[in-house]
């Protein structure tokens, strides 16, 4: 070995081992969040043990805020969380990922997953959404409405293929208004959008109106007029389980996917800003 | 040379064998996924050619700036002694650590168009860096040029000095002695840096997207669009992965025989 691919000068300043051990234990519990334990029997019929939820970033806060709810109600359980976009997460559950609940931002992804065997039971609509234009707080460049964005300067849209990216292409098709590529900067989902425009130097966005909310005064926040707006369906399903899938975590599985239906969760989802199922 | 022959341990030749398998599985994984028959098709669209020529201007670029800034500071730490220096160097090699989306909020603190140096860019020069090519070359920079740092700073470190001395007895000027007799003999270990500089930049995702953003045709870099593709167009992603990947392993099997091999 030559001296040049050494890594021996450097390997005292630097606490790597650590984070890559901290890395490690992150995704094996997320890993490992199908199968956890249920050797001992149940004292109680209650649920217990740990399931992995898949929802679209734009649920972060509200199933964050849902998952707590849960966990309170249900002594002893764990919602595990992973956040993506939609078509992120409905990838890789179609590669194999163990989680055990899906909630999209839209039906198509849902849809996806249905055509390929992957849901058990049927999706229901647990709440819905719809795009606001965000700006830097105190809108400096005057962004009133979708026209306006067509020549402002660089914008924030999600991925073509990203649900809020479709939503905000129609949106701008129902508006009439087309922006030159070159001018669009895309976010992986949607909380990459939107921190473009809060951390970055993006003029403005199209997010989802609960992630402008979420965003609280780190943005300013334009409305987008109904004949314009797009409204999005956020289905919820408990998948099919993986062969080494407990039932106890199955049965969690439809236990939180009954919670996110509730009344209770649906007023928690109107705090962060969610519509009602039509 | 009889040493060299001894068989080596079972247990060794084992964990050895499940690291190669670790390290060539997810490879085999992404070839099986390539549809062989539409390769070159993929390849064309106007947007996978506009992500390869962006990703090598830019990786090109990044190496380029990390010779030009990294050799004088490697040089600096391998040969000035001052109270600050394993600091400085566990500084320099942060990047490399860094989760590299830190990297690119990092780069945004300070040269976003509402950070004081970008801001002061911007209404001095009407220079901007985010969404533009520089941007992305910028982020590369960051990542890739500890890379180069390190190599060349071993490089410094190792060269006999007394060969310097010599031609600085000689009646050579430093710059001539650095010219005609420094870089001559480190010139292998630069040329190792700088292409483990380029294969760190051509791979770069989280710095450039966070700092440059994603645009087409000035920011989209092959890995962002590997990125972008994925859950659309997987046909077109696995084969721009493929493209990465072959360039990175031809490139670094090539090299490392023919410079690093003489170090």
């Amino acid at each position: 070995m030559s001296e040049a691919w050494s890594i021996n000068h450097w390997s005292r300043p630097i606490h790597s081992p650590t984070n890559v051990f901290a890395s490690f234990l992150v995704g094996f519990v997320l890993l490992g969040g199908g199968c956890s334990s249920d050797t001992s029997a149940p004292k109680s019929p209650g649920i217990h043990g740990e399931i992995t939820v898949s929802a679209a970033a734009s649920l972060t806060e509200a199933f964050t805020a849902l998952a707590k709810d849960f966990e309170a109600k249900n002594p002893g359980t764990q919602v595990v969380l992973t956040f993506d976009s939609s078509s992120t997460l409905s990838a890789q559950i179609v590669e194999g990922a163990p989680a055990n609940v899906f909630a999209s931002a839209d039906q198509a992804n849902m849809t996806k997953l249905a055509g390929k065997g992957l849901l058990a039971g049927t999706p229901a609509v647990f709440a819905r959404n719809q795009l606001a234009v965000i700006t830097k707080p105190g809108n400096p460049e005057q962004i009133n409405s979708l026209a306006d964005l067509a020549h402002a300067g660089v914008i924030s849209l999600c991925g073509q293929d990203v649900p809020c990216g479709t939503f905000a292409a129609q949106a701008l098709a129902a508006a009439g208004v087309t922006i030159k590529e070159s001018a669009v900067t895309r976010g992986q989902n949607a909380k990459a959008t939107l921190n473009a425009v809060t951390e970055g130097d993006a003029v403005a966005g199209i997010v989802y109106a609960t992630d402008a909310l979420a965003a609280g005064n780190r943005v300013h926040v334009v409305n987008i007029p109904a004949s314009q707006n797009v409204i999005a369906d956020y289905p919820i399903a408990v998948l099919a389980p993986a062969a080494k899938q407990t039932a106890a975590s199955q049965a969690m599985a439809k236990a939180f996917k009954s919670f996110v239906l509730s009344r209770a969760a649906a007023k928690r989802l109107k705090e962060f800003g969610f519509l009602p199922p039509a | 040379m009889n040493r060299a022959r001894q068989r080596p341990p079972v247990a060794v030749v084992a964990a050895a064998l499940l690291a190669v398998g670790f390290f060539t599985l997810p490879l085999v994984g992404l070839l099986q996924q390539v549809t062989w028959s539409n390769l070159a098709a993929d390849l064309t669209t106007p947007e996978a050619a506009e992500a390869i020529r962006l990703s090598l201007v830019c990786s090109l670029a990044a190496v380029a700036l990390a010779a030009a800034f990294g050799t004088p500071l490697a040089w600096f730490l391998a040969r000035s002694d001052f109270p600050g220096r394993p600091l400085l160097r566990g500084l320099v090699l942060l990047p490399m650590v860094l989760p590299p989306v830190v990297g690119g909020v990092a780069l945004l603190s300070a040269f976003s168009l509402r950070s004081p140096v970008g801001g002061w860019l911007n209404n001095a020069f009407g220079i901007q860096l985010t969404f533009t090519t520089w941007g992305a070359i910028l982020a590369e920079t960051f990542v890739s040029m500890p890379f180069f740092v390190i190599t060349a700073e071993a490089a410094f470190r190792t060269i006999d000095r007394r060969y310097e001395q010599v031609a600085a007895t000689l009646g050579a000027r430093r710059t001539t002695v650095f010219r005609r007799v420094t870089l001559p003999s480190i010139a292998p270990s630069l040329a190792a840096g700088a292409v483990l500089t380029w294969a760190r930049a051509l791979g770069e995702f989280g710095a450039t997207i966070t700092f440059a953003g994603n645009v087409a045709g000035r920011t989209r870099t092959l890995p962002l669009s590997v990125y972008l593709a994925l859950e659309a167009d997987r046909q077109t992603a696995i084969a721009l992965s493929l493209v990465l990947l072959v360039i990175s392993l031809v490139v670094l099997v090539a090299l490392r025989d023919r410079w690093l091999s003489r170090l």
